[in-house]
């Protein structure tokens, strides 16, 4: 036998001829703690999906390479086999009953029963819970991990940090784990919180479990981890021991430069020193994309990039600018202040946006592609109607002349500005959204994700679009894009945002390493150190 | 779409673009009609009964297209609009109008009556999102039966509806005592093909066209399309179809709702007196507690779905679904006699086809 618990031999995997990940090797020791890190879509949920054996892998042609446990193959169907070879999962969302006890949480559907009178008729389902055996079990679960709650207690109403345990406590009285994954645990704790966990985990590895510890903060893995293992794009970058790295390594590998998109030429550029929008301690309440408090300036005529990790809020400033999510604080456009939660005024004040959810929010598929480039501006500024007394009748001619004026403009591919938008490919639907901001003549454009699921063509067109429009007509744009690269190549300055604040301000050609520590948060720790 | 072969693809466009059940269902129509043909029953008095059958309930079916084109899915409480419609009705009779007098009132009563009606309609269907369907067809349940209240206790004095004895409406209400009946059937009616002429002014025999009951229609039609391409028609259709882009770009989406729900309420009101007045009754009491299904039915067999309407869908669907009705009666009595056969299978076209329109809402969500 040899001495690794687990090995990965060169798994891939491929969605729809779209390969996610490449040739990927990670061996884990018995008690050795393994992190692994990379960006958004470099691959580490997929990689865990395989693992689990969860159906989306095997409803879309399963992988190749192979798992073994202990020295032997392993062939994992479903996340039941998963936990009969004695791997655990402790989820980022909890999966816990909140009206249970913490006891009956951790017992679920392991519980200890012992025979009664109406089981032995009936059969073993109907057998009373050994309620003494079970807390004592839950106790022992919980001694390891150092929580002196009462095991009694019911989970509603417990600190988050509480759950994350009790989470653990379950898989670690699962008999035989030998192998747990944390993915991001720590992203929803306290520092403080975030500490015990680390200890619990150390303490675990002691015990001989085999731990893959997912996550973005490089300190945590730095003071945790053995070795570390880097994705990117996929692909199986590198695996170091701890020892023999440093943060500003991992977080360069984890960044590193991708597909060099023609970097910013010479900047003819006419920033005027005028301050066209002033965001002042801005807080936006959208779903898993928070806002907590950004102070922000922008300067009239320029590009100004938003990165940063999925989840930390920079999707959520321009979708709480426009009055989508509802948000709080002070924002100061033009001069003037800017109402907030309501789109209509964000519109009218000069304000359009082109959205990340591009089908969802961004268009009306079943629609033409007409209608869908002059629906906002005919809403709100009125363009594109005749009046007919008191009723104002949409101008086909008028809408028809300015689609194909915007169709030949932003090069749209279609058979005419009749077709539907939903037949559209992805670069194309992308291009009547930002037809359709454009038609609203805007003074301030915000995009979200322009380049998301387009081809590497596409996206360079779209790229060299939103140049152009800074360029000639000294539009300011405010980009907010995950992938850095992009950013890089058209923006003036780039602001990362993590968990929900300004991280810092970086210009597209600060080091890889700066962008790396700075989006995993991992840089306000150490102050200015370089 | 890619086109594997050209002459495949054309015959599935077509299908698609029609809709399957349309297309089944107007053929089972063409069968009965032929099958008639065979039995010795007069073709040219099954297509007069269906143009005056669909004449009479196409404005309650042009209901449906504000109410699914704003998101809120069919109108199943158009017998809230009806009421109004009805309660307007009776007004008129009451305040002594005779004729067209009596229908120009009762339309103008009901109007702003309906307007108010649906604006609080509209108000609850904006306080249970998600569920608009369900509570619509409750909604209608409940007005009808509370309105048998009224129709009760109500101190009119008209001789025209009370009962013989005692207080209250009468159930049914003839028409012909006020000059209302066919009042706007009988305008500028003509036949056609009567006795080898190919239009005969008036005429009672051949194919009868209901000439004003038609214009009316056609006029309801015209208002609907022309109001679905306004300004405001257009953010109507934007918020059923996606709210969140309609929201995006600053549309009020529950008010939206709110003025398609008025435009159905009242268009199930102006739909009632033209109802009655073709039928010649106006009915009162629990009449109007199915007559949602029938509009909601015509319209998805004329290929609207629960989330999609449009003006043709409604010329379409209450012609196929009105004409397989009065054709199937006479067909089946032949075929099946002394049996009730014709109604059961008006049942199950009915309610089979609002089960299959939703049915396909639930796969549209995906």
């Amino acid at each position: 036998m040899s001495d690794n618990l687990l090995s990965l031999k060169n798994v891939s995997k491929e969605y729809s001829g779209n390969r996610v990940l490449k040739d990927i090797n990670i061996e884990l020791k018995k008690g050795e703690i393994h992190a692994l890190i990379g960006e958004n879509g470099a691959g580490k949920s997929t990689l865990m999906n395989i693992l689990f054996g969860m159906p989306v892998i095997h409803t879309t042609g399963g992988f190749e390479g192979s798992i073994e446990i202990e020295g032997k193959e392993a062939n994992i169907k479903s996340p039941h086999d998963a936990m009969s070879y004695g791997i655990g999962m402790v989820h980022q969302e909890f999966m816990l009953i909140p009206g249970f006890t913490i006891t009956e949480n951790i017992k679920l559907n392991r519980e200890i029963t012992k025979p009664n009178l109406v089981s032995s008729i009936f059969g073993k389902r109907l057998e009373t819970l050994d309620v003494k055996k079970m807390n004592e079990d839950a106790r022992k679960a919980l001694d390891i991990l150092d929580m002196d709650i009462d095991e009694f207690l019911p989970v509603a109403g417990l600190p988050v940090g509480h759950m994350q345990f009790i989470e653990i406590a379950r898989e670690i009285d699962k008999t035989g784990i030998k192998i747990l994954v944390f993915d991001e645990p720590t992203a929803v704790l306290t520092e403080a919180e975030a500490k015990n966990l680390l200890n619990a985990i150390k303490k675990l590895s002691q015990q001989g479990i085999g731990i893959i510890f997912i996550s973005h903060r490089l300190d945590e893995i730095i003071d945790v981890a053995d070795r570390v293992t880097v994705l990117r794009d996929g692909e199986h970058i590198v695996t170091k021991d701890v020892k023999d790295t440093n943060k500003y390594e991992i977080a360069q590998l984890m960044v590193g430069r991708k597909v060099n998109l023609d970097s910013r030429e010479g900047t003819n550029k006419n920033v005027v020193d005028e301050t066209i929008l002033r965001i002042k301690d801005f807080f936006v309440a959208m779903p898993g994309e928070n806002v907590k408090g950004v102070d922000l300036e922008v300067k009239k005529g320029e590009i100004v990039g938003i990165g940063g990790l999925a989840g930390q809020g920079k999707l959520g400033l321009a979708n709480g600018l426009m009055g989508i999510y509802p948000a709080k604080g002070e924002v100061e456009f033009n001069g003037e202040k800017l109402p907030l939660n309501n789109p209509k005024a964000a519109i009218k004040s000069g304000l359009a946006f082109v959205s990340e959810d591009r089908k969802g929010i961004g268009l009306l598929l079943d629609e033409s592609i007409e209608n869908n480039i002059v629906f906002s501006a005919m809403q709100i500024n009125e363009d594109f109607l005749t009046h007919l007394g008191p009723i104002k009748i949409k101008n086909s001619s008028k809408i028809r002349e300015h689609a194909n004026k915007m169709i030949k403009d932003l090069d749209i591919r279609c058979t005419s500005s009749m077709q539907k938008v939903g037949r559209l490919s992805g670069g194309n639907q992308q291009k009547v959204c930002l037809a359709r901001a454009l038609t609203l003549n805007p003074t301030l454009l915000l995009v979200s994700e322009p380049t998301r699921g387009i081809d590497i063509g596409a996206k360079k067109l779209v790229l060299d679009l939103l140049k152009h429009l800074n360029n000639e007509y000294g539009m300011t744009i405010i980009m907010t894009s995950s992938e850095l690269a992009e950013l890089r190549s058209i923006c003036d300055r780039i602001v990362i945002i993590c968990e929900g604040k300004v991280e810092g301000v970086l210009p597209p050609d600060a080091p890889d390493a700066e962008f790396g520590l700075m989006m995993s948060g991992s840089r306000h720790t150490e102050g200015s150190e370089e | 779409m890619v086109g594997v072969k050209n002459k495949n693809t054309s015959i599935k466009d077509v299908v698609n673009k029609i809709g399957l059940p349309t297309i089944i269902i107007g053929g089972f129509w063409i069968l009965l009609l032929i099958a008639g043909g065979f039995l010795g029953i007069s073709i040219k008095t099954l297509i007069s009964d269906t143009i005056k059958r669909a004449g009479m309930n196409g404005i309650l079916v042009l209901a449906m297209v504000p109410s699914i084109q704003s998101g809120t899915g069919p109108n199943f409480a158009l017998p809230v609009g009806i009421v109004c419609g009805l309660f307007a009705e009776v007004c008129a009779i009451e305040f002594g109008f005779t004729g067209w007098a009596w229908l120009f009132y009762s339309i103008v009563f009901a109007i702003p009556l309906a307007v108010i009606v649906g604006y609080l309609y509209g108000k609850l269907l904006n306080a249970v999102k998600g569920s608009e369907m369900t509570i619509a067809t409750y909604t209608g349940f409940s007005i009808v039966a509370f309105m048998c209240l009224p129709w009760l206790m109500i101190p009119f004095k008209s001789k025209n509806m009370g009962w013989f004895i005692g207080k209250g409406l009468r159930e049914t209400i003839q028409l012909d005592a006020i000059g209302g009946a066919q009042i706007l059937s009988d305008f500028l009616k003509f036949s056609l093909f009567e006795d080898g002429a190919f239009i005969t002014m008036g005429g009672e025999g051949g194919i009868i066209i209901p000439t004003g009951m038609l214009l009316v229609f056609f006029l309801c039609c015209f208002i609907v399309w022309l109001y679905f391409r306004s300004k405001s028609g257009i953010a109507i259709s934007a918020g059923g179809i996606n709210p969140k882009f309609a929201q995006s770009s600053g549309i009020n989406i529950d008010r939206c709702r709110i003025k398609a729900n008025i435009l159905s309420t009242v268009m199930g009101a102006i739909g009632i007196i033209i109802y009655s007045q073709g039928y010649g009754y106006t009915q009162l009491y629990t009449a109007p507690l199915m007559m949602a299904f029938p509009a909601v039915a015509a319209v998805l067999i004329g290929g609207a779905t629960a989330s999609r309407a449009k003006v043709s869908h409604v010329i379409i669907g209450v012609v196929i679904y009105q004409g397989l009705f009065t054709t199937a009666l006479p067909v089946a009595n032949q075929l099946f006699e002394g049996t009730d056969l014709s109604e059961i299978l008006r049942m199950v076209i009915q309610n089979g086809i609002i089960l299959y329109a939703l049915t396909q809402v639930e796969g549209g969500d995906k």
